[in-house]
C-alpha cells in the first residue's frame, strides 16, 4: 500500500462516512415531513382495486 | 413537550433512516461492486467512481426523483407515460420504454443471483459450505452450483438445486407482489438491514486482521489487498492516468454507480411519480445515496477485495466475474471465524434480504406500465410479467457456460441502457423542464436547499460528462484500432457481437433484448393510443 492509496482510501471512506452520518443527523435535527425510501412508498395499486382511469394532461 | 412523545419522534425517524438505507443496499453494494474493483484493481477506477457519484450519481439521483413526481402529479405513473407528459412528444413514449425494459430485464438474472444468496445460506446452515482452506474448492463448488462448466447444466438431473433455489425464489418474488404485502416484506426489512450492515462490520474486522493464508506467499496480505484496490498504480506498473485513458473503465464506474443508486433504472421516477408535493425528495435521494455507497465503498469493497486478494493474489483476482467474488471469497473468510456456519447463514439470508426488497422494486416499473397503459388489473399484470421474466430468467440460467448471458445481459441492460436513460433525464430535467423551473420542483416540500453549483453541473457538466463517455466508448470499442494488425475492429463487449470472435449466446443474448424492446414498443403504441383518446375525452368535457 503507497502513501498515494492510503490517502485516496481515507478519503475515499472517510466521504461516505461522513455524507451517511451527515445525512443521518439531518433527518433527526431538521425531522422532515415526509421522507421515503423507495419501497415504503405507497403505489395505490397493491390490492383489488381496478387500474386508474388514464390521464394526458402534461401541462 | 413530554419525555415519551419525543422518544417516540426519535425512534420513528431512526425508522425512516433504517427504512431508506434499508430500500438503498442490495446486491449491488456487496457482489457486483467488489467484482467491479478487483477487476479494475486500482485507485484510478476509484477516482472514475467517485468523480461519477459527485458529477452524475446525485445530481441525477435528485433530477429522477424530481421528474417522478413532477409526471405523477399529472396522472402518470409508467415510464413511457412519464415520459409522454414530460418530453411532450408521441416519441417521448418510446424513450420512456427503457425505463421499463432495464428494471424487468435485470430483474431477469437479479433474481437468479438471488437465489445463489438463498442457496448459500442453506448450505451454511447445514455445513456444507466448510471446504476447507482451499479457495479452489470453494470455487469448483460455485462452478458446480451455477453451471459455469457448461450450458444447459442446471436443467439437467443431479445439478438442479440452483434451479430449484430459483423457483422459489422467483415464486416468493411474485407471491409478495400477487399479494400486496411488498409494504409487509419492507418494514421488517427496518431492522434486517441494520443486522446486515452490523455483521458486515464484525466480517469486516475479521477480514483487515487476517493473516497470509499461504506461508507461501507472505505477500499475500492485508495491506497489499487494500493497495490492489486503492493504489492509484496498478500492480502491474500500469499508471493512473493509463488506465484512465481506458473509456471502458469510466463506463463501468458511472454505470456501476447507477445501477447501484438505481439511478437511470426507471424504478426511482416510477416510486417518484406516487408522491405528494410535501414529500422531500432532496433528503430522501440524498439520504438513500450515502446509505448506499456507506455499504458499497465503506464495507463491500473493504470486506471482499481484500479478501480476494489474500486468497487468490493479484493475478488469481481477474476474470473473477462481476458477481461471482463474493461466492467464492466470503465463504473462505466464513471459515475463519468461530461459528462460520452461523456467520455464513446470516451473511448470505440478510443478503438475500436485500435482493428481495430491491428485486420487488424491479418489477414495479412493469407493473405500473401494464396497469396505466394496457388497463390491466393487478393479478393480469402480475400474470404477464411473471410469464416474461420467467423466460428470461429460464435463459439466463440455460446458457449458463461463464455466465455468458448474464454477463451479456448485466453490460447491455445493467450498463448500457442504465446509461442511455440516465442521459435522457439528466437532458429532459436540465434542458426540457428547465433547470430553474427543475430547481423549483425538487425544493417543492424539501428541509434541504441543494448547492445553487448543482445549477451549471446538471445543465452543462453532466450531460458533457456522459455524452463525452459515451462517444470514447463508441471510438475505442465499436472503431478500435488492433495494435497488431493496425485494423479497425471491434473490442470489449463489442467484440462479442461482431467479427471473428463473436460468441453465439451473447448474440442470442442481444437478439433476446432487442425482441423484449420491440415488445414493450408494441405494448407502447396501444398504451398511447388509449393515452390520447382519454386526452380528447378530458378536452371533450372541458369544452
Amino acid at each position: 500500500m503507497t502513501w498515494a492509496g492510503w490517502i485516496t482510501m481515507i478519503l475515499s471512506v472517510g466521504f461516505v462516512t461522513g455524507l451517511f452520518a451527515w445525512c443521518i443527523v439531518q433527518v433527526l435535527v431538521r425531522k422532515p415531513g415526509h421522507l421515503h425510501g423507495l419501497e415504503d412508498i405507497d403505489t395505490g395499486d397493491q390490492d383489488e382495486t381496478p387500474a386508474p382511469e388514464a390521464r394526458n394532461d402534461p401541462r | 413537550m413530554s419525555v415519551g412523545l419525543t422518544r417516540e419522534s426519535w425512534t420513528s425517524r431512526v425508522g425512516v433512516i433504517m427504512a431508506v438505507a434499508g430500500s438503498a443496499v442490495g446486491l449491488g453494494n456487496f457482489l457486483r461492486f467488489p467484482g467491479l474493483a478487483a477487476q479494475y484493481g486500482s485507485g484510478a477506477f476509484m477516482l472514475a467512481y467517485f468523480l461519477s457519484l459527485l458529477i452524475l450519481g446525485i445530481p441525477i439521483c435528485w433530477a429522477e426523483w424530481t421528474l417522478g413526481r413532477y409526471a405523477g402529479q399529472r396522472g402518470f405513473h409508467s415510464s413511457p407515460g412519464i415520459f409522454y407528459a414530460l418530453i411532450r412528444h408521441p416519441l417521448g413514449k418510446y424513450i420512456g420504454v427503457i425505463g421499463v425494459i432495464v428494471p424487468v430485464m435485470i430483474y431477469m438474472y437479479y433474481v437468479y443471483i438471488e437465489a445463489w444468496c438463498l442457496g448459500y445460506a442453506w448450505y451454511a446452515l447445514t455445513g456444507r459450505l466448510q471446504l476447507g482452506d482451499r479457495v479452489a474448492d470453494y470455487a469448483e463448488f460455485w462452478a458446480r452450483f451455477v453451471g459455469a462448466t457448461q450450458d444447459g447444466l442446471t436443467l439437467g438431473r443431479g445439478h438442479n438445486q440452483a434451479l430449484g433455489f430459483l423457483a422459489l425464489v422467483f415464486g416468493l418474488n411474485f407471491f409478495i407482489i400477487y399479494r400486496g404485502i411488498a409494504r409487509g416484506i419492507e418494514a421488517f426489512c427496518k431492522w434486517g438491514m441494520p443486522a446486515l450492515i452490523l455483521l458486515a462490520l464484525v466480517v469486516l474486522v475479521r477480514v483487515l486482521t487476517l493473516g497470509p493464508p499461504d506461508p507461501a506467499h507472505p505477500e499475500r496480505n492485508v495491506l497489499a489487498g487494500l493497495g490492489y484496490m486503492w493504489n492509484p498504480t496498478r500492480e502491474d506498473g500500469t499508471p493512473a492516468l493509463a488506465q484512465l485513458a481506458n473509456p471502458q473503465l469510466w463506463l463501468a464506474a458511472a454505470g456501476q454507480i447507477f445501477f447501484s443508486l438505481s439511478v437511470g433504472f426507471g424504478v426511482i421516477i416510477t416510486y417518484a411519480s406516487y408522491l405528494r408535493e410535501e414529500d422531500d425528495v432532496v433528503l430522501s435521494g440524498l439520504t438513500a445515496t450515502s446509505a448506499n455507497e456507506f455499504c458499497e465503498v465503506g464495507l463491500g469493497g473493504m470486506i471482499t477485495v481484500p479478501a480476494a486478494y489474500l486468497f487468490l493474489g493479484a493475478a488469481g483476482i481477474v476474470g473473477q466475474g462481476t458477481f461471482g467474488l463474493g461466492f467464492k471469497v466470503l465463504p473462505l473468510v466464513f471459515s475463519h471465524l468461530p461459528l462460520a456456519w452461523l456467520f455464513g447463514a446470516a451473511w448470505f439470508f440478510l443478503l438475500f434480504l436485500a435482493a428481495v426488497t430491491s428485486s420487488l422494486s424491479m418489477l414495479q416499473p412493469g407493473l405500473a406500465f401494464l396497469e396505466e397503459g394496457l388497463g390491466l388489473n393487478r393479478k393480469q399484470a402480475v400474470s404477464l410479467l411473471g410469464l416474461l421474466t420467467g423466460v428470461g430468467s429460464l435463459f439466463v440460467v440455460y446458457f449458463s457456460k461463464d455466465l455468458k448471458a448474464l454477463d451479456t445481459l448485466d453490460f447491455w441492460v445493467g450498463t448500457f441502457l442504465i446509461f442511455v436513460l440516465a442521459t435522457v433525464l439528466i437532458l429532459t430535467f436540465g434542458w426540457g423542464l428547465g433547470v430553474e423551473r427543475g430547481w423549483r420542483e425538487a425544493h417543492k416540500g424539501a428541509v434541504l436547499r441543494i448547492p445553487s453549483f448543482f445549477k451549471p453541473i446538471i445543465k452543462y457538466v453532466c450531460p458533457a460528462y456522459l455524452l463525452t463517455i459515451f462517444a470514447f466508448w463508441i471510438r475505442f470499442n465499436v472503431f478500435a484500432r488492433n495494435p497488431e494488425t493496425g485494423r479497425i475492429e471491434p473490442a470489449g463487449y463489442v467484440k462479442d457481437l461482431v467479427g471473428a470472435q463473436a460468441s453465439p449466446v451473447a448474440q442470442l443474448t442481444v437478439a433476446f433484448i432487442l425482441l423484449c424492446v420491440l415488445f414493450f414498443c408494441v405494448l407502447t403504441a396501444a398504451a398511447g393510443r388509449r393515452w390520447d383518446r382519454a386526452a380528447r375525452e378530458e378536452q371533450e368535457v372541458r369544452s
